[in-house]
């Protein structure tokens, strides 16, 4: 069983991706699914700036382009940013604990196919033509009215792919409870692994209320419930409460993580430990915490009163203290560092003022009053992409040139990744900053189209060019892939040569069972810790080299989710077509029968042994 | 792991639920499912709550005309007791006694039938009073709410009929005892849902 002796060819290969439960490369699987999702969103992205770049454009029409909106929100936040920021956990994380694997490696490969699954049940919708258009949101009171089956592709397939991030939440919070090596002590671990842990945490708390959202949205709008229609007693702001419950929560999922890479960032080419580090883990904690309090500051124009929205404003205000706490400890960590500028350091120095400006505009809108001017505006879409993209996708980014020498064992080239980092950081505030304005100067968002004598022409000219920047960003980011996966120039251990942290004392990408034998870890940053005292491999076993218990690779996850994709175009042509309701039954008779499949084969996993690890050890001719 | 290791009550561990690495993952992890189980019905409840005794103009039916005390009280009544019978269960797998263990799980999983049986014939009783699914928003989150709690506990009943049968001829190890432990972690849950269900649902219904 072991990966040398393994057979090769194309069929081998699919097959070994299709049943993997090994963490590093679930975690290149969620990168590559979030990429692929990312391009499809981002080429919505720029079909509505095109449509958007002149007063009157008939580019789209304006259904389509309420398509585009609804599925560029959903496919950036579900299926593009949360799955890379997966991918980068998945891949990391275990590292830099000292981890052999994950707690629930069978559970991990089930998240992602659901995930992905899930992610093509919404896609299909644009093949078959009838695609979500309620904005990413789905308010009731517009999704109940939609016609077609659009929103019903919504709801089945966040569903689908939410179950899938359920799971990954899960997984890592048990994973870095219970697996971290001998001496990693919670607050001994390097800030990516605690930004992950409180945004799985997150995960955990916010996701049943979608699930329970969307399955309301299902009953009401496929089997005949009633808990929006206000005309049979039902409420369309109980869909506002239960999906911002969720969906505030959500951003800071998103942008907890990023915080994590961007500490690691800060730290690595500052060549200094993290300033305040007990403050900035007090900050994610305290994040984390606010994070659930503040949802009904999306609803202060729904007329929940006076006293809620104060409530809700003050609660919204008081998140931007650890933040604050956060971004004064990364100057301070910058400040008198021997600073390496390198692609990742770049997107790390610009994210700083991006991300600034990104809280200012939500302290602002924090302001119940002044929210009543701003709602709806351009001025909140300028807002949360200033979060989003200037802290998220900054960070994708960063972690993208960061960690892919540890996912696949070769550099990116710098020059290029210096090139796309100046296409994409001109390119953001191009597009963002003036729709500041836009938003000031009355434009609405979710509209198609403007009139030429409305004053906002050169205003969206200017934010179309700079989308396309971006794009070129991109473009720039696909090339370097390409070049350097063809000339593939294997890297060692620490291929940006001050690494910290644990992932950085194996080799690159690491070998199957992660570590030979379980690392001692003695401080903050240990890997550092050993450099520093001419332990140049950096990496201390806490125990003799013994056998290794693996889990078995397994097909099961893939056939469950299979199942469940089935079952959903059952549901939805349950009642229009004869085979509908068949096709539900068997799609959910598949997914059990799978899981029964699971349930009574007794799984429980196979040994490396000592020999072959030695044997291992010998080849690299390294680690002591 | 050694799936046919014997063991004896003297050699038998302590905790067995958590006694391997594997073991304080699922037991950890089920902890925290239900975590995320108590959001997923606190959402529910509180759905109910907002849309309790609220319908179309003229809709017929209001919590206290619909609901019979007796019957949920008799429900109440199995599904605590089963909650017993489950720790009784327990005791028997921390004591290494597999049949007593396998014999209380089995009256666990009797109680629980005749608790989703009396669920079944309260729902048919609705629907025969015309109070469905489809009439009102109240009728929606009713059912939704305690349907959901009778398909939790339809899922164990599923859940625990197989582990008895895939172990009987087995004996009890290191491997199935936390899948037994984590059965009835989750059959608390269900009961403790079901507490609020009697209490929020119920009692304040007939209340008023």
């Amino acid at each position: 069983m072991s990966s040398v002796a393994q057979k090769k060819g194309f069929g081998a290969t699919l097959w070994d991706w299709l049943t993997t439960v090994d963490h590093k490369k679930i975690g290149i699987l969620y990168f590559l699914g979030g990429g692929f999702f990312f391009v499809i969103g981002g080429i919505e992205a720029m079909l509505i700036r095109w449509q958007l770049h002149k007063p009157n454009n008939d580019f789209v029409s304006a259904g389509l382009y309420n398509d585009l909106i609804t599925m560029h929100g959903t496919t950036m936040i579900f299926l593009a940013a949360m799955p890379i920021l997966f991918g980068f956990m998945n891949a990391i994380v275990p590292l830099q604990i000292g981890a052999r694997d994950v707690a629930f490696p069978f559970l991990n490969s089930l998240g992602f196919w659901m995930f992905f699954m899930g992610g093509l049940f919404l896609n299909i919708s644009w093949i078959y033509g009838e695609v979500p258009d309620a904005g990413w949101t789905s308010y009731a009171s517009l999704s109940l009215a939609s016609q077609g089956h659009g929103i019903d592709f919504y709801a089945i397939g966040l569903q689908i792919a939410g179950g899938g991030t359920l799971m990954a939440g899960i997984n890592f919070l048990v994973t870095i409870i219970n697996m971290r090596a001998p001496g990693m002590t919670y607050m001994r671990m390097p800030l990516f692994t605690w930004t992950t842990f409180i945004a799985s945490a997150m995960i955990l708390f916010a996701f049943p209320p979608l699930t329970i959202g969307l399955f309301l949205l299902t009953f009401d709008r496929m089997f005949g419930g009633n808990f929006f229609n206000h005309e049979m007693g039902g409420n369309t702001i109980i869909w506002e409460h239960i999906f911002w419950i969720f969906g505030h929560p959500e951003v800071y999922i998103l942008i907890l993580p990023a915080f994590g890479i961007f500490s690691e960032i800060f730290s690595i080419f500052s060549r200094k430990r993290l300033f305040g580090y007990p403050s900035m883990v007090f900050a994610t904690v305290l994040i984390g915490f606010l994070g659930f309090m503040v949802w009904a500051h999306h609803m202060f124009t729904v007329g929940l009163g006076p006293t809620a929205n104060a409530i809700f404003a003050v609660a919204t205000m008081a998140i931007a203290v650890p933040t604050g706490v956060k971004i004064f400890n990364w100057l301070l960590t910058i400040w008198g560092g021997s600073i390496k500028v390198t692609t990742p350091m770049l997107y790390a120095l610009g994210f700083i003022p991006s991300f600034v400006m990104g809280g200012v505009t939500g302290v602002m809108q924090g302001a119940a009053p002044l929210d009543y001017q701003l709602h709806d505006s351009y001025f909140i879409v300028a807002h949360f992409h200033y979060v989003i993209v200037g802290g998220v996708v900054l960070a994708i980014l960063a972690g993208t040139h960061l960690y892919w020498p540890k996912m696949f064992g070769t550099m990116l080239n710098e020059t290029l990744g210096k090139i796309e980092f100046w296409f994409f950081f001109i390119g953001f505030h191009m597009t963002f900053l003036i729709q500041h304005w836009l938003g000031f100067w009355g434009m609405p968002r979710r509209v198609w189209k403007f009139m030429p004598e409305q004053g906002w022409d050169f205003a969206n000219l200017i934010s179309t060019i700079g989308a396309f920047l971006m794009a070129v960003g991109v473009i720039v980011l696909v090339v370097n892939v390409i070049i350097t996966s063809v000339k593939n120039v294997r890297v060692g251990n620490d291929p940006w040569g001050d690494g910290r942290t644990l992932e950085w004392a194996i080799e690159s990408p690491p070998i199957y069972y992660n570590f030979s034998a379980t690392p001692l870890v003695r401080g903050l940053d240990s890997v550092w810790i050993e450099k520093m005292e001419g332990n140049a491999s950096g990496f201390t076993p806490a125990e003799p080299v013994k056998d290794i218990h693996m889990p078995n690779g397994s097909i099961i996850p893939f056939l469950m989710t299979l199942g469940m994709f089935i079952a959903g175009f059952g549901a939805m042509f349950r009642t229009e077509t004869e085979w509908g309701l068949g096709l539900l039954i068997f799609g959910l008779a598949f997914t059990f029968v799978s899981m029964a499949a699971r349930s009574l084969q007794d799984d429980t996993g196979y040994y490396i042994k000592k020999e072959e690890i030695l044997r291992d050890l010998k080849r690299k001719g390294g680690q002591k | 792991m050694d799936l046919n290791k014997k063991f004896t009550p003297e050699t038998w561990p302590e905790h067995p639920e958590r006694a391997t690495l594997e073991a304080k993952n699922k037991f950890v992890g089920f902890w925290l499912f239900l975590g995320g189980e108590t959001i997923l019905f606190a959402t529910l409840f509180a759905t109910y709550i907002a849309l309790k005794n609220s319908g179309p103009s003229g809709f017929g039916f209001s919590t206290q005309e619909l609901y019979e005390l007796p019957l949920v009280f008799v429900m109440t009544m199995l599904l605590l007791t089963s909650s017993l019978t489950s720790v009784f269960a327990m005791y028997h797998l921390r004591n290494y006694n597999f049949k007593k263990m396998q014999l209380w799980l089995a009256i666990t999983a009797l109680l629980g039938l005749a608790f989703l049986m009396l669920e079944v014939y309260e729902f048919s009783h609705y629907v025969g009073l015309g109070f469905t699914f489809n009439n009102s928003a109240f009728s929606s989150a009713f059912y939704t709410l305690v349907g959901t709690h009778g398909f939790h506990v339809a899922v164990g009943l599923v859940w625990i009929t197989l582990l008895i049968f895939r172990n009987a001829k087995r004996g009890l190890n290191l491997y199935n005892a936390t899948k037994y432990y984590t059965f009835s972690l989750y059959w608390h849950f269900i009961d403790v849902v079901w507490v609020f269900i009697f209490t929020v649902v119920y009692l304040m219904g007939v209340v008023g």
